[in-house]
């Protein structure tokens, strides 16, 4: 909030970082974007091609709300500069439909209620999806381990666990 | 207006689910216009003092850079607080934002710059040198005890109940007496969705504001009164709220921001706060609380005193019900609670889940404990020997409770009896483990609220109301109520909610909205009904012409005689022809009569065990049982998550939560979610929520008594005293963290931290 290096300020007063293309797979669709190096995937997301599913809300890698698939791998993107991920396959909770019809996730966390606000289901959807492929969860207490990087305020947790454990084991389609 | 089973009871799962699960779901910052520029909150980085300089060239210079708005070249606003004023204000001064160069709070806003980019703006707010003049801040409760009061004006006149009997006296004949001091730190809310507002210039000089909000109407007052706009000339629409917990009940001050720079600017504005500037909003302030208990050696209680202090700002007096609940909860005629202030240079606090409830049952609930152990009568027993059929602070009788069930589900649920009564006394391999228990109490209200039901000829029933979703399930309960009255399947009910143009709802907060909205939705559904049979005896021969239509069911889309199915009409028949929408609209208004002739609670008993890895430290809870007395529940499956989600939050409260000021600044330092810990999926494991049977008719048609708040209530008690009942160690001062528990290692201590 104060001061700031003297040099960094004077040089980007009237300079700021030139613009630069970025080519991105989103949910399977090529899309060309013009975006300054500064700009994390979630901003390139929210703001340059309106897909606002994936969610802000701490900016900074803590509460995973931000959670999006790159190569099918788990991935916060606002510590991702859009810039660095040129071609590579971005999945958003936007792209987990498929032919109109919801993922066997979506379906489980409306099921088993494992959300009240919304905020951050798109973050914790992507992160499980992101958990079934890695495949390392083998009980409750792992799923509970390795979706700790996804907060949820509203306490849905129980619910979640449940509809996570319900795809795993085949039961919801 | 009886209700049936089509829809209501139903565990249906949300109405909104799709839209949250695929990201279809537009919250604040997520509407957009085609000349949307974004603004960026400059805090400030002291907490008390002056502005003496805003140099602004560098920022300006930045290409991109459209201003820098401070309290130096600001649009006019008005000078009189009353003007920022709104519903849920407390006794006081209301903030102004920018309004002059004073410093009230760290983290006051002080500047917004204005940016064609989201990233140019915040860089430029780096590039924005202010100069303060600081002055010494108080920022340590501890240091103003001595100059708490009582507050002049009062919020609520209910929350300080006058004294009955003589307190002192039978205390001082009590064979047993606990007196202990509780205290409960700084907590801040932490919705996942930070704060957003996105003001939408619109063509014709209108304000369209898409706001983080659990009140559209509150924030549509709020920015007509301080923008001195007129009614017609700004909307507040919040169709999704990523939660808000307390925190979005009053405007905070991203929407006067935004609708200052659209004004200003006259295009369109989003800003949204950091999750750092979310520490800059309303908190759950800091208590010190003083518990005094006289018993007889049979554990009931003859006397009870409850002092609290907490903290507020300097300019507004918040008051919350953190004593009133002593009075109330168990039968005793001498009696005694007090709350004060104290001020200190922070941001005024403001509700958080269950306010007051939840730190004040804190301390009762653990110094019950305390007397358990003191008089040798096992916890819940001695809740069952202090079982109260009156409310004493009011001298009524209590609309209905089925407390006692809550216990006696509770206990069997979770295995009460398997308790052994020493502190240590239980373990399992490495791990100490500890049952506690504490039973939960919160007000149910129902507040004026306004409706409309509209029934078109296809058969589509809209609901609309003012009223807000902040993840509470709002949608889909109103959703099956007009199914559920008109004998409607749910996918034929449309909601609409979240919208100051719609009819007037108050803020959705204090679990009233099921027993307020619900209520009205009814009524204004009742209109169509009658509407609809008005209709049917308007056609000869019909086969209801005359009919009592208390007698009749609307069920799965067919109107028939309750004792004569055989003699009715399909709904599709009295619809033909019509050629306009059915209207409904309805202000819908409690019975004052009951209000004033009996209290209306909602009670939980919540039973949590612990388990302590002593060589580790390492703390947990293992299991949570919550049974809960809130009359009908509407929908079993949000409202279970409701009470989950609330538990969880008191496990938080109990184990984790805590913002820590450095007073020598007078900032809260742990303003990130890395350092303010609140429970994740890793410190959550099995809870189980029981909703007892519970027959409510006073308070409203629906017999509902709301679930928001119940569930945090005394779970931070049931968890606490598991922790002595495991460990031996009494720690009174939350959270329940390892330092604590490793200071007081001593066993039986008892000792306050």
């Amino acid at each position: 909030m104060q001061g700031r290096p003297q040099a960094t300020s004077q040089f980007l007063e009237r300079n700021l970082p030139p613009k630069l293309e970025v080519c991105l797979r989103v949910n399977g669709v090529e899309r060309r974007i013009v975006l300054r190096p500064w700009t994390t995937l979630l901003d390139a997301l929210r703001e340059h091609l309106d897909l606002t599913g994936t969610k802000k809300g701490c900016d900074h890698g803590q509460c995973g709300a931000c959670t999006v698939l790159i190569d099918g791998r788990r991935v916060l993107s606002c510590l991702t500069l859009a810039v660095m991920k040129e071609g590579a396959e971005i999945t958003t909770i936007e792209g987990l439909e498929k032919n109109n019809e919801l993922h066997p996730l979506q379906s489980a966390f409306i099921s088993h209620d494992g959300f009240q606000c919304g905020y951050c289901t798109p973050g914790q959807i992507c992160s499980a999806v992101g958990l079934i492929a890695e495949g390392r969860a083998k009980t409750r207490d792992d799923i509970r381990e390795l979706m700790s990087g996804n907060i949820c305020r509203c306490g849905c947790y129980p619910n979640i666990l449940a509809a996570i454990e319900a795809v795993m084991q085949g039961a919801e389609t | 207006m009886s209700v049936g089973t089509n829809s209501i009871g139903k565990p249906v799962s949300r109405i909104d689910g799709p839209a949250k699960v695929t990201g279809r779901a537009k919250y604040a910052a997520e509407f957009s216009a085609h000349d949307l520029a974004h603004g960026f909150v400059i805090s400030s980085p002291i907490a008390k003092g002056r502005i003496k300089s805003i140099d602004r060239r560098a920022a300006l210079a930045t290409p991109g850079v459209l201003e820098v708005l401070a309290h130096d070249n600001r649009p006019s606003i008005p000078s009189s607080h009353e003007k920022y004023t709104d519903a849920v204000a407390s006794p006081g001064s209301p903030f102004r934002p920018l309004y002059d160069d004073e410093v009230l709070f760290s983290g006051q806003p002080v500047a917004l710059v204005i940016a064609e980019e989201l990233e140019i703006a915040r860089f430029a707010a780096s590039l924005v040198d202010i100069e303060y003049e600081t002055e010494k801040t108080t920022t340590d409760l501890d240091t103003q005890i001595d100059k708490a009061f009582a507050p002049s004006e009062k919020r609520m006149p209910g929350w300080d109940p006058p004294a009955r009997g003589d307190v002192d006296s039978a205390l001082s004949r009590a064979p047993n007496l606990i007196q202990k001091e509780y205290r409960t730190p700084v907590e801040h809310h932490n919705p996942m969705e930070t704060f957003a507002s996105t003001a939408v210039w619109e063509a014709d000089g209108r304000l369209t504001v898409y706001d983080k909000t659990q009140g559209a109407p509150n924030c549509h007052e709020y920015l007509c009164s301080v923008f001195g706009l007129a009614k017609d000339k700004v909307q507040v629409l919040s169709p999704y709220v990523g939660g808000a917990f307390g925190v979005g009940l009053r405007p905070n001050y991203q929407l006067f921001m935004a609708a200052l720079a659209a004004i200003g600017l006259k295009r369109s504005i989003r800003v949204t706060l950091t999750r750092q500037q979310m520490f800059t909003l309303g908190y759950r302030p800091q208590t010190l609380q003083t518990l005094t208990l006289g018993a007889e050696n049979d554990g009931r209680l003859v006397a009870v005193k409850h002092d609290a202090i907490a903290a507020t700002s300097r300019f507004e007096d918040y008051q919350e019900p953190t004593v009133v609940w002593s009075g109330a909860l168990y039968p005793c005629d001498d009696s005694a609670v007090t709350s004060r202030l104290a001020r200190l240079d922070l941001f005024t606090p403001c509700d958080m889940r269950a306010p007051g409830g939840a730190v004040g049952m804190y301390a009762l609930e653990s110094a019950m404990d305390e007397l358990s152990y003191a008089v040798g009568v096992d916890p819940l027993e001695l809740r069952l020997r202090n079982y109260s059929e009156r409310d004493q602070n009011h001298n009524r009788p209590i609309s209905s409770k089925a407390l006692k069930d809550c216990y006696l589900q509770g206990a069997e649920r979770f295995g009460w009896s398997k308790r052994r009564p020493e502190p240590r006394s239980m373990r399992e391999g490495r791990e100490l483990v500890g049952y506690g228990m504490a039973t939960g109490i919160w007000e149910a209200f129902r507040v004026p609220t306004s409706a409309r039901a509209v029934l078109a000829a296809d058969g589509t029933l809209e609901i609309a109301c003012a009223t807000a979703d902040i993840g509470t399930g709002t949608y889909t309960i109103l959703a099956q109520i007009g199914a559920e009255m008109l004998g409607l399947p749910l996918d034929k009910v449309v909601v609409r909610i979240g919208d100051s143009d719609l009819p007037a709802a108050p803020v959705e907060g204090g679990s009233w909205t099921a027993a307020s909205a619900g209520s009205a939705v009814m009524e204004a559904c009742h209109g169509i009904r009658k509407e609809l049979l008005m209709r049917a005896g308007a056609i000869s021969n019909a086969p209801l012409k005359g009919v009592d239509p208390a007698d009749l069911t609307w069920v799965d889309g067919e109107i028939r005689m309750r004792d004569n199915p055989s003699r009715g009409m399909s709904l599709s028949q009295l619809l033909l022809g019509l050629n306009e929408p059915i209207v409904s609209e309805v202000s819908s208004k409690p019975d004052e009569q009951a209000l004033q002739d009996y209290s209306h609670y909602a009670h939980s008993a919540v039973f949590a065990e612990v388990r302590l890895d002593e060589e580790l430290g390492m703390l947990r809870v293992a299991r949570v049982v919550s049974a809960v007395a809130a009359g009908r529940i509407l929908n079993p499956k949000t409202a279970r998550s409701q009470i989950m989600g609330a538990v969880v939050g008191g496990i938080g409260m109990a184990l984790h939560e805590e913002t820590v000021i450095d007073h020598r600044y007078g900032r809260f330092m742990n303003h990130s979610l890395a350092e303010y810990h609140v429970p994740a999926h890793a410190d959550v494991h099995a809870i189980d929520v029981i909703f007892v049977d519970e027959q409510e008719h006073r308070l409203n048609p629906l017999g509902v008594k709301g679930v928001g708040e119940i569930g945090i209530v005394g779970t931070a008690a049931a968890i606490a005293n598991a922790v002595f009942h495991a460990t031996g160690v009494r720690v009174r001062d939350l959270p329940i963290t390892i330092d604590k528990l490793l200071e007081l290692r001593r066993p039986m201590s008892n000792h306050a931290a």
